[in-house]
């Protein structure tokens, strides 16, 4: 019995270290910038009322909560405001670029796959290699590619393809590169390991069984590889709807992302509250595909391999 | 299970007299002439030429990396020889893709789709044929029911046992009625009670088809049970081809002998040789080796003979006649398998033999024991001479 005991608190020990983890570091988080963005701007420090002031005792608290409101929904919902302009186009955005990683990813990432097994180790080495450079240096190399003096145009020009520069820098078509470039092995890595494991017998049994290849491809490799490529894309899609450094960067002034709109409002207008508001109504769009992600994971939990 | 479906009269006759493998005007289904195949240095397949025929239940037995394997995956399709042509019906495949191929084959791991059920695996070779649907519902129901899995149609792999994923993965292998099966180690995974019951069901299956079944196995008992022929390999070579009853009695060599069933190898010196008689002399037995048989071997020259253990005697007492035949030792040790008994004589020489003994009585006054003094004897058509 003691030794159930033991090994009961330890269980609950394992488990509390991701709880209170999330617990510290995003539920209070979280808390604090819902509970902003129901107050209102003021000019003092901090820029919002009310404040929360205990020493009233139990008056103090009540008195807090009648403060608070949903004006700030109310104003970024008002679609004057182009708040919801953003996250539409966030979305919109955010969806061409996973079906744009997905095409660049999944050809990677089969590759990958079939390659010799000996190789597959290096592959993988070279495609997470990337994360060794800075993220936000790597977007600023972009500028100096897709600039119109940049190397991509001056290439172009150099081999006779284009007379005039390319119009590429600061417009949405370099927002996409920057995210497919970006997030590729977000994409690439669930994909291979969803292919990785696929048996190849099944593929010789679909062979003899009458299948030439490129059907077995989309009758059994591909519906197989669905789980990886779900999780590929919801890794992308979520994170790619808030972005804010590439839009910022690569995109032109009237690349619309939640994400700028989030920090202007935050930084330019110094609207703590209206920010916050903008942070947990994004937080709602994607708690959407984050739950249909955790379905599918769950699903194939489940499933037993 | 056998009670269920009442027998078919015809199946005793056929069987009897089936051995198309004798007749010089009979066009063999499936050849392989002089194949050959390498896999960089290593040679899987080493210059095999077989003829396997129609209606037949053949068996490619050896133990593992021996080319069984290979040489199947070569008919399938997923192997290109390296030399040597390979026909079936008379017609070269060498080059045609599997998917081109009128063989389907029964895979090892079953490799049943996992994200389809039990119809769609067993309908989707069907489809690949653009068979009108209704056809294609018709025979599905058909195989359904040869495999007994119509209550599982619906179902999806990982929601089987593995008696019913073997099941599906026979009935899919089955759909598209091939000129030939080819089941690679399809038993393997079953326990053996249901890998015995099912041996029974193939064999009936492969008779009420009329289909060409080629099995590999490293199961010995496995081939003998369903096979009409089997042929015997051993690093990339064919060894003996013949019936599982020939195979046994008649070994062409140590090597069949010894690999299938158990055996004791007594090495020889011919002593002399006349018409269909041999006597052969041998340093673990003082007395003489006569076996009815005559390879026209010369006095001096090198034989073994082998012997299986069921085929040697066992007593307490001394046999009425020692000139020849006979070993005299020490039990070394028993195994008692309840039909009968294995025992492990050690001569004097120190070589051990073993005898196998029915049971036959379940009360017997004196049974040896560790430790008895014991004579082993044989009669002289029990032996088999073996010179390779």
């Amino acid at each position: 019995m003691a030794m159930a005991g033991e090994k009961g608190r330890g269980r609950y020990l394992v488990l509390a270290v991701p709880y209170l983890w999330l617990v510290a570091l995003f539920l209070a988080p979280f808390l604090i910038v819902f509970k902003i963005s129901l107050s209102q701007d003021a000019i003092a420090q901090p820029p919002y009322t009310p404040l929360l002031d205990l020493s009233d005792g139990w008056a103090g608290f009540t008195d807090y909560l009648s403060q608070l409101s949903f004006d700030n929904y109310a104003y970024v919902l008002d679609f004057s405001n182009e708040f919801i302009q953003a996250y539409g186009s966030s979305l919109i955005i955010a969806s061409i670029s996973t079906v744009l990683l997905l095409l660049v990813g999944y050809p990677i990432a089969y590759g990958m796959a079939r390659a010799p097994r000996s190789m597959q180790p290096t592959l993988l080495m070279l495609v997470i290699l990337p994360f060794w450079t800075s993220f936000l240096i790597r977007v600023y190399a972009w500028i100096g590619i897709l600039s119109p003096e940049g190397l991509l145009n001056q290439g172009l020009m150099a081999l006779g393809i284009i007379n005039e520069p390319l119009e590429l820098l600061n417009t949405d078509i370099a927002v996409y590169i920057g995210i497919v470039y970006s997030y590729l092995p977000f994409m690439v890595l669930p994909l291979y390991s969803a292919l990785e494991k696929l048996d190849l017998t099944l593929l010789e049994a679909a062979a003899d069984l009458g299948c030439p290849p490129t059907k077995a491809f989309w009758t059994i490799t591909f519906p197989l590889s669905l789980p990886g490529v779900a999780a590929g894309a919801l890794l992308c899609f979520i994170p790619a709807v808030g972005e804010f450094v590439i839009p910022d960067l690569l995109g032109g002034s009237n690349t619309l992302m939640i994400g700028k709109s989030l920090w202007t409002e935050f930084t330019v207008n110094r609207s703590w509250t209206v920010s916050s508001a903008v942070a947990v109504l994004l937080l709602l769009v994607l708690v959407v595909p984050i739950v249909i992600y955790q379905n599918v994971q769950q699903r194939e939990l489940e499933a037993g391999k | 299970m056998a009670a269920e479906k009442p027998r078919n009269q015809t199946i005793g006759a056929v069987r009897r007299t089936f051995q198309p493998w004798a007749d010089p005007d009979k066009k063999p289904l499936i050849r392989f002439e002089n194949v050959v195949k390498r896999f960089g240095d290593f040679t899987a397949v080493d210059n095999v030429s077989l003829d396997i025929y129609e209606r037949e239940f053949f068996a490619l037995l050896g133990p593992s990396g021996c080319g069984k394997t290979t040489l199947m995956r070569m008919l399938a399709g997923f192997e290109e020889p390296t030399e040597g042509r390979l026909t079936l019906a008379g017609e070269d495949i060498s080059g045609i893709p599997p998917y081109r191929r009128p063989v389907n084959m029964m895979f090892q791991s079953y490799a049943l789709f996992p994200h389809m059920n039990v119809l769609d695996n067993i309908a989707f070779g069907l489809k690949q044929d653009k068979m009108p649907k209704a056809d294609i519902a018709a025979r599905v129901e058909e195989m359904l029911k040869l495999t007994k899995l119509e209550k599982f149609a619906k179902r999806k792999p990982h929601q089987l046992s593995g008696g019913q994923r073997q099941r599906v993965a026979l009935a899919r292998s089955l759909a598209k009625r091939p000129k030939v099966l080819l089941l690679d180690e399809p038993l393997g995974a079953l326990d053996k009670k249901l890998r015995e019951e099912t041996q029974f069901e193939l064999m009936d299956l492969q008779m009420d088809l009329g289909m060409t079944f080629l099995i590999v196995t490293h199961d010995q008992e496995e081939a003998m049970t369903v096979a009409d022929r089997i042929a015997v390999m051993n690093h990339g070579v064919l060894m003996q081809v013949a019936p599982p009853a020939v195979i046994y009695e008649q070994p062409a060599t140590r090597y069949v002998a010894d690999f299938i069933g158990e055996v004791n190898l007594v090495e020889g010196k011919v002593i002399s040789a006349s018409g269909d008689e041999t006597r052969l002399s041998s340093p673990i037995t003082p007395h003489p080796l006569r076996v009815s048989q005559s390879l026209g071997l010369k006095p001096g020259e090198e034989a073994c003979i082998a012997i299986r253990p069921e085929k040697l005697r066992i007593s307490l007492d001394e046999p009425a006649d020692t000139s020849e035949n006979c070993f005299r030792g020490e039990i070394w040790d028993i195994g008692y398998l309840g039909d009968l008994s294995i025992y492990h004589v050690e001569l004097e020489c120190g070589q051990r033999i073993k005898v196998s003994q029915p049971n036959l009585s379940r009360v017997v006054q004196r049974p040896i024991t560790w430790d008895d003094k014991v004579w082993v004897t044989f009669a002289p058509h029990a032996g088999v001479m073996l010179t390779r």
